[in-house]
């Protein structure tokens, strides 16, 4: 188990030189778009004295790399400054909005992470069957049209021409769990409809590939049914691919889903960037940017670790 | 029609009737009174009446246009959601009537000297703010302060930089103080941004803490998801029949359509004109749409070849068929422009000036007068000008090709066209918002030293002739004097105005509004939760 614990440090070192790199390259993207904060803010409508006062008092006078390094000075001491729109702490802005996103993605693996494992397993049962070409057809449909196309289908069928679920999610503090689920189930299906064929074609090729193996025609010549040689033999051997691919699945949910936030009117993180990045408010731009970034390092290694764990030859190198 | 019908009594009638003061039996009595046969006016109580308003329910709103780095600050109101959440929570000095004319709000009535260099407003004694605290003269002088001097970062600095001072005049009245006469200092106090906010102890205003004294007071809320406010139970106006308002930010249109259609919301402030058609299929909604004074204008710089060429550009402004472009690109959605910056919405709109038409032979002749046959020129637009603006230019460069002009459409990127490409580029696609007075409008856009004089047109008479209106209190004569400038704008200026482009905006049936719509903004001058009530 040392070993494990070694390679999670030396990752976790590696991931705050990343989010470093990352922040440097936020800072340099946001700078180089046309137009600053104080013409975003004032609009159409500023003079050039009102841009240069607004300038002044966001301290954007101050030159490129002073500011970076002010803001960096803060942000490891865990100071993610204020918004430059609304003066804000960055924190109070982006915490409900994250945990919106975090709830809503929970909900969408909560569904979809068994639901493509249980079909990827009954395809490979299945495989070459019809319902083999049903699941595979319909997954792949699912996945071939964009997010906010699936989510306009849903809402024609389940919000307009049968009233089951409301079409935008409009959300309130006071709401029950019951009713909340109820009201995210759209935006919460659709997410599930775009990330389950990915991870259930891992599923299905990862056992596949191994029913070739002797080891598994000896459970067969045993006499072992064909959903327990799948089940007891094959599948243990095949997690380290779907663990990877859960993983990767796992990470677009919280920070791909702007999409199917703006047409269900969810407020998650997604929609909070999208107008950040148009008013160039860098400080919320970078911390989300920054929360986006952990999250892949941290699902990753999280992938990674799942799948030493579950495979006895990596947990004991020669 | 039998009788003699007398119209002004009729008038009458029907304003009780529409007001629910007049029952449709008395209603029907006094209108065959007044000459008209008995079926007639039986007919007409079902045109002209309106059931009287009735208090009560939550009116849930649709707005479009909201960001979530959005503020409280009026100096920096951009996005629609900022503006019509203004509209609610906070009030105004004076407001835009449904019917359009000037009304008050926070001031009962205004008065200028006759230069129109000094107003004075007094205020409504019974106005507060949700706190319980009165509205006084100190409020008003802070929150037009907020908007003035060095420091500020108001947007609206450039609004109000001939008022050299405002000072309270007793509790309850305001004197203005300006540089020059400016007739319509009372208009200008309709601008989103003059919300009057509470004074803090050092003459600056308290806009963080969202306390207002308008019809509605905010319960809760987050920019860029939704607001809940409830009534304001001192508000010093009539109206205001909801119970309770949510404002619910749908940005997408597609989400804003269905919202309506499930009945998930009962207004929605802005519908694509794309399936307008389709929307008003729907027998559970109802459509309006409101010409407004919010232009497209398609500015040539008049100092820069080929456009300082008069005959160019009247080439150019001849060389559109702006009946197309209204059919195809705007849907119908939209009042036709005729080359000068005043929409027949708005105060002095010169109705007698004839309409341009299409004419490319008319254009040929003058490019030829110029020695610039087979004009080729560049329009640059954007996506975000409007939706529609690149096949715009698109259609117009077609039409243009009956002129023996090739019309180049440069398409810029949406962001940041405001910054680099309007202003710079010597013939773009621009998207002006109303505004209240032809004065303001001219004075920003076609003053000759005006920063933002985007044709770059400098003409001594309209320049003359516009500080001269400005401070003239007779109307007869400012009206005039707006006519001759509609015309020099229109024949010598270097600005196309294909249209000016209606509020389209649906409401579920059992949302009820009075006879006329504000064309200030959509949704009745964005006042339509104090002004709307259910059926």
């Amino acid at each position: 188990m040392g070993d494990v614990l070694a390679i999670i440090l030396k990752r976790l070192a590696l991931g705050v030189v990343t989010l470093l790199v990352i922040s440097v390259l936020i800072f340099s993207a946001v700078e180089m778009l046309p137009g600053d904060v104080a013409e975003a803010v004032l609009g159409q409508s500023a003079t050039p004295e009102n841009v240069a006062a607004m300038r002044e008092k966001l301290g954007l006078d101050q030159p490129a790399p002073v500011r970076y390094l002010s803001w960096l000075s803060g942000a490891v001491t865990g100071d993610f400054g204020v918004s430059l729109t609304s003066d804000e702490r960055v924190a109070e802005k982006i915490g409900p909005r994250l945990v919106s996103t975090l709830f809503l993605a929970t909900y969408a693996a909560v569904i979809a992470v068994p639901l493509a494992i249980v079909l990827g397993v009954l395809v490979a049962l299945l495989r070459n069957t019809v319902f083999d070409r049903v699941a595979n057809v319909l997954t792949l449909t699912s996945i071939s049209s964009p997010e906010f196309f699936l989510g306009y289908i849903l809402i024609l069928y389940l919000a307009v021409k049968a009233p089951l679920f409301p079409a935008i999610a409009s959300l309130s503090k006071d709401m029950s769990l019951p009713e909340l689920l109820h009201r995210t189930f759209l935006p919460a299906l659709t997410m599930v409809l775009v990330v389950t064929a990915h991870m259930m074609r891992m599923t299905r090729a990862a056992i596949i590939n191994l029913l070739a193996s002797p080891y598994i025609e000896m459970a067969r010549l045993k006499g072992a049914p064909a959903w327990k040689v799948i089940v007891r033999h094959a599948l243990p051997n095949a997690w380290a691919p779907i663990i990877n691919v859960v993983a990767l699945n796992l990470a677009y949910l919280i920070t791909g889903v702007v999409l199917v936030e703006v047409v269900f009117v969810y407020p998650g993180i997604g929609q909070l960037l999208v107008d950040a990045v148009s008013k160039r408010d860098f400080p919320v731009v970078q911390a989300v940017c920054l929360i986006f970034a952990a999250t892949f390092i941290l699902l990753n290694l999280a992938a990674d670790i799942g799948a030493i764990l579950t495979n006895p030859r990596l947990r004991h190198p020669k | 029609m039998t009788g003699k019908f007398n119209e002004d009594l009729m008038r009458n009638i029907e304003d009780a009737a529409r007001k629910g003061k007049l029952p449709r039996r008395e209603f029907i009595k006094y209108s065959v009174a007044a000459g008209l046969a008995a079926s007639t006016a039986s007919g007409l109580w079902v045109d002209k009446a309106y059931a009287a308003p009735k208090r009560g329910g939550t009116f849930r709103w649709g707005i479009h246009d909201g960001n979530t780095s959005d503020t409280h600050d009026p100096g920096t109101y951009v996005t629609r959601q900022m503006i019509f959440l203004a509209h609610q929570y906070r009030s105004y000095l004076t407001m835009i009537n449904p019917d359009n004319s000037l009304g008050p709000d926070l001031a009962t009535e205004w008065t200028a000297t006759p230069d129109a260099a000094e107003w004075t407003f007094a205020l409504n004694k019974n106005a507060s703010f949700h706190s319980g605290k009165k509205v006084t003269a100190k409020d008003v002088v802070a929150s037009m302060n907020h908007h003035r001097g060095d420091k500020t970062t108001s947007a609206a600095k450039s609004l109000l930089t001939d008022v050299t001072d405002v000072v309270a005049d007793g509790d309850h009245a305001v004197t203005f103080k300006l540089a020059r006469g400016n007739a319509d200092l009372p208009w200008l106090m309709t601008d989103y941004h003059l919300a009057i906010c509470p004074a803090n102890a050092d003459g600056t205003i308290n806009w963080e803490s969202g306390d207002g004294c308008g019809p509605y007071k905010i319960d809760e809320g987050e920019f860029g998801v939704s607001w809940s406010l409830s009534r304001h139970d001192g508000w010093h106006g009539e109206g205001a029949y909801f119970d309770k308002v949510e404002m619910i930010i749908l940005n997408d249109p597609n989400a804003r359509q269905t919202a309506l259609v499930t009945g998930d919301v009962d207004c929605v402030s802005l519908v694509e004109l794309k399936t307008l058609a389709l929307l008003q299929r729907s027998p559970n909604i109802k459509v309006d749409n409101v010409p407004s004074g919010a232009a497209i204008t398609m500015p040539m710089f008049c100092d820069t070849a080929p456009f300082d060429d008069v005959n160019v550009r009247n080439a150019l402004k001849l060389s559109i068929n702006r009946q197309e472009i209204i059919d195809k690109i705007a849907f119908g959605a939209a009042t036709m422009g005729n080359d000068f910056h005043l929409a027949p919405v708005q105060p002095y709109f010169p109705a007698d000036i004839p309409q341009r038409e299409y004419d490319p032979d008319q254009a040929k002749s003058l490019l030829k007068k110029a020695g610039a046959e087979g004009l080729s020129v560049s329009i640059h637009t954007a996506d975000s000008v409007f939706s529609g603006a690149v096949d715009m230019c698109v259609l117009y460069a077609e039409q243009a090709k009956a002129a023996g002009i090739n019309l180049k459409v440069v398409r810029e990127p949406n962001d940041g066209y405001y910054s680099d490409v309007w202003l710079k580029e010597p013939f773009t696609a621009v998207s002006w918002g109303s505004r209240p007075t032809p004065d303001v409008m001219f004075t920003l856009a076609y003053k000759d030293d005006a920063a933002w004089n985007e044709s770059r047109w400098r003409n001594p008479r309209f320049n003359e002739l516009l500080l001269q209106a400005k401070s003239e209190l007779d109307d007869a004569k400012r009206a005039e004097m707006y006519h001759e400038m509609c015309l020099l704008m229109r024949d010598d200026g270097g600005t196309v105005i294909p249209f000016f482009n209606n509020f389209v905006f649906a409401r579920g049936k059992n949302v009820m509004h009075g006879p006329d719509l504000a064309a200030s903004w959509a949704c009745d001058g964005a006042r339509a939760p104090s002004r709307w009530w259910f059926a």
